[in-house]
């Protein structure tokens, strides 16, 4: 039996993966543990991108970061026939590696050992195997997870002296999300909020962009978080407005936006006053006395429609 | 009045127009550091009403003030609600301002008719104009076009949305007539042309630049155009309904056609009164459009003339197998997959799924579970590797009865409601609290047939 501690990422996983399977380790022989992850420079998920798990060796050793591996990269060459797995299986392993249980990591090594030595490169087209179940079912709780974070994230402005962040306007949200998505969801953000300066706090890992690069922080509690903006005044104005008290499907709304986030969300404080006053306010409607018709305006463009109307 | 007292008028002005997608559009995003936004990747609902509808877009009117009569609408001319007027610019400032605080994904922005089409068209235009080219603005612009602004506005108006629509309201000119005196069906068919037109156009330039490697600008333009019908407004049949959307995807490749049911509003006009929204009629629409366009079904076969109305118990595909019992059993191992599509309770991935495995081996109910098959519902009507209904085993009537929700208990047993609440309203509001506690987060949205 062999116990590895790992921290919990999909590169630090691949590297111990990597170690294992050349000791040909099989996956009942070992106990997989994660601790906390931490600070990383570059920032980058640590995929290659060459959409194999490509154990060569050397471009990956640079892109570790310069942290240790243990076993150098000659041993493995010879094997690297034998190691290239399916990119399908790469985007798996990237995404489950976030999956809070810590279940995964297991999972994914009997995968990919089966993948390997079991000879069973389709593996992952068999929708019948348990594991490959297990580990479907966790990318769609991640890719949830991912989603909603886009969804529900809600910045704050907080002020900055004027010759500071070279004017940009600066940003801040409090997010909690299931899974330890934050850098699966990093290029998303970039992209959507370019022109601001951004930090999006998680109790994992926070993410800030300046415009420049994005970089990582430790995790951080909720009192480091601004706790108001005034925007939220027009916010819930217009949340109040756009709802139909006519046609209320509380279960509609709840499925898609669970409780659980509720409490970072500002509109969220008025969802039960909507409801409690809502029908009231279509029986008002209903008992309103219907409106008289009242003559056609003189108008030179009404003029105009009817003659099209003819 | 003040920006939110504005925003209050104008956004309840403007949500009795379901449309709320955000997706589909151009790629393009803002990570060059100058402006915010970003488009082209699935739509994102960044929160939810308690009326179950999503909430993408900043949904605004520019101003109520309009010259149209249109009874089923609270900013028609006779109503004495509210007016208020934005100008662009404030329209731009709460756009940016919301989508920097990711309330929401773009703007969707639509207006009373003031002075006439052309200089209400100009006004909406200019918002996107400003938010395009003075702030950068990469996220989603959904515009309202009015049918009978020049094509030039309409094409402008194009090279600024990612989508743009025009309301048909009514299925029948008749019905326009009587209740929207100034819309017209055939200008607004029109209108929809030149769109179609130009959106076809934009798409073959891409494909020729693409072709051609070319490293030129392609040309923007709105990706899709959309519509909505209110249902309930007037007496048309769900026959007339589906028969416009046929000719609507049809004709204009229109993406989407929405379908609202008919609410009571504040200021009621005398020629339509109110009731409480059919709901229920309303999703049957949905779900018959949706056989419409991935199923293959024809209008003729979801609504007749003896029934011009779809069932209102159970959904359109249940309905038309019950009235076609003859097509079935059929073997899902051998059956095409435009005959799987047929099979109540059998999804479109699901039928697409079946004909892929069932090269390998022959599915039995294993397989069906295991894909998650509706059973209950597909069992009469299909045959596998270990199941095969006795011909007529269950009678039509049984099989309605089934899934048809029983009369009596539903005002009692809320859960029978489920997934879509909606038949009494009313009763409904007052489990709401405890409702609000009760309920799980279940997910299940676009249930498969």
């Amino acid at each position: 039996m062999r116990t590895v501690m790992i921290e919990p990422s999909f590169r630090s996983w691949r590297e111990m993966a990597r170690e294992l399977l050349e000791d040909m380790v099989e996956p009942g022989q070992v106990i997989w543990g994660s601790g906390e992850l931490y600070e990383d420079e570059d920032g980058s998920s640590g995929n290659g991108g060459t959409g194999m798990f490509d154990f060569g060796g050397d471009d990956n050793a640079k892109k570790s970061g310069g942290k240790k591996r243990s076993g150098s990269g000659s041993g493995s060459r010879s094997r690297s026939g034998l190691l290239k797995v399916p990119r399908q299986f790469v985007r798996l392993a990237e995404t489950v590696c976030s999956h809070r249980s810590g279940k995964q990591w297991a999972m994914l090594y009997e995968i990919l050992w089966k993948m390997t030595y079991g000879h069973d490169r389709a593996i992952l087209q068999n929708q019948t195997d348990v594991t490959v179940r297990g580990l479907e079912r966790m990318r769609r709780e991640v890719s949830r997870d991912i989603h909603k974070m886009r969804a529900f994230v809600r910045f704050r402005k907080v002020e900055v002296p004027e010759d500071e962040e070279g004017g940009r306007e600066q940003f801040v949200s409090w997010f909690e999300p299931d899974h330890r998505i934050v850098r699966l969801n990093a290029s998303f953000f970039k992209k959507r909020f370019g022109g601001m300066n951004f930090s999006i706090l998680t109790p994992d890992e926070c993410m800030h962009w300046n415009g420049v690069g994005v970089s990582f922080t430790e995790g951080v509690s909720k009192d480091v978080a601004p706790e108001e903006d005034e925007l939220e005044t027009l916010w819930k104005g217009y949340y109040r407005s756009i709802f139909n008290p006519a046609r209320v499907k509380i279960k509609m709304m709840q499925s898609e936006m669970p409780k659980k986030y509720w409490k970072n969300l500002p509109e969220a404080e008025i969802i039960e006053e909507l409801i409690r006053d809502s029908s009231g306010r279509v029986n008002g409607m209903m008992e309103e006395e219907n409106r008289e018709l009242k003559p056609r305006p003189n108008n030179k463009y009404l003029d105009y429609l009817d003659e099209l109307n003819g | 009045m003040n920006t939110l007292q504005k925003l209050e008028v104008l956004a309840d002005a403007a949500k009795y127009d379901a449309s709320c997608a955000s997706s589909g559009g151009a790629k393009k995003d803002s990570s060059g550091g100058k402006g915010v936004g970003s488009t082209g990747g699935t739509g994102i609902c960044h929160s939810y009403a308690p009326d179950g509808r999503c909430i993408s877009l900043l949904k605004v009117l520019l101003t109520n003030v309009c010259l149209y009569d249109c009874h089923y609408c609270i900013n028609r001319r006779s109503s004495n609600v509210r007016r208020a007027l934005f100008s662009p610019e404030e329209v731009v400032e709460l756009t940016l301002s919301f989508y920097k605080r990711n309330y929401v994904e773009g703007l969707f922005l639509s207006s009373g008719i003031v002075r006439s089409a052309d200089y209400t068209m100009e006004l909406v235009i200019r918002v996107a104009k400003l938010l395009r080219e003075e702030h950068h603005f990469r996220g989603y612009i959904h515009l309202k076009t009015i049918p009978e602004a020049s094509p030039e506005l309409i094409e402008e108006a194009g090279r600024y949305a990612d989508r743009l629509s025009i309301n048909v309201e009514l299925p029948r000119q008749e019905s326009l007539a009587k209740l929207a005196p100034e819309k017209n069906v055939l200008r607004t068919r029109d209108a929809m042309q030149t769109i179609n037109s130009r959106i076809s156009e934009t798409i073959q330039v891409k494909k020729e630049m693409r072709k051609a490697r070319s490293r030129a600008k392609r040309p923007s333009f709105a990706t899709g155009q959309s519509t909505q019908m209110i249902v309930g407004a007037d007496g048309s049949h769900d026959s007339d309904f589906l028969k416009r959307s046929e000719d609507l995807y049809g004709n204009f490749n229109l993406k989407r056609v929405y379908y609202s049911a008919f609410s009571p509003i504040p200021e009621p006009s005398v020629i339509l009164p109110l009731k409480s929204p059919p709901l229920v009629r309303e999703h049957r629409l949905y779900q018959a459009d949706w056989l419409l366009r991935f199923y293959k079904f024809k209008v003729d076969e979801l609504t007749t003339v003896e029934e011009p109305d779809l069932d209102l118990d159970i959904d359109p595909k249940l309905s038309w197998a019950l009235r076609n019992r003859h097509f079935f059993p059929l073997d899902v191992n051998g059956a095409s997959l435009e005959m799987l599509y047929r099979i109540p309770g059998l999804g479109v991935r699901n039928a697409q799924r079946i004909v892929r495995l069932r090269r390998h081996h022959r599915l039995g109910m294993e397989d069906l579970i295991k894909l998650r098959v509706n059973l209950k519902k597909t069992m009469p009507f299909m045959i596998c590797k270990d199941h095969h209904p006795t011909k007529m085993e269950l009678s039509s009537e049984d099989i309605r009865l089934r899934f048809a929700p029983p009369p009596k208990q539903m005002e009692l047993d809320f859960s029978v409601l489920a997934p879509q609440e909606s038949v009494s309203e009313v009763k409904e509001k007052k489990e709401v609290e405890k409702r609000l506690t009760e309920v799980a987060g279940k997910e299940a949205r676009h249930g498969e047939f």
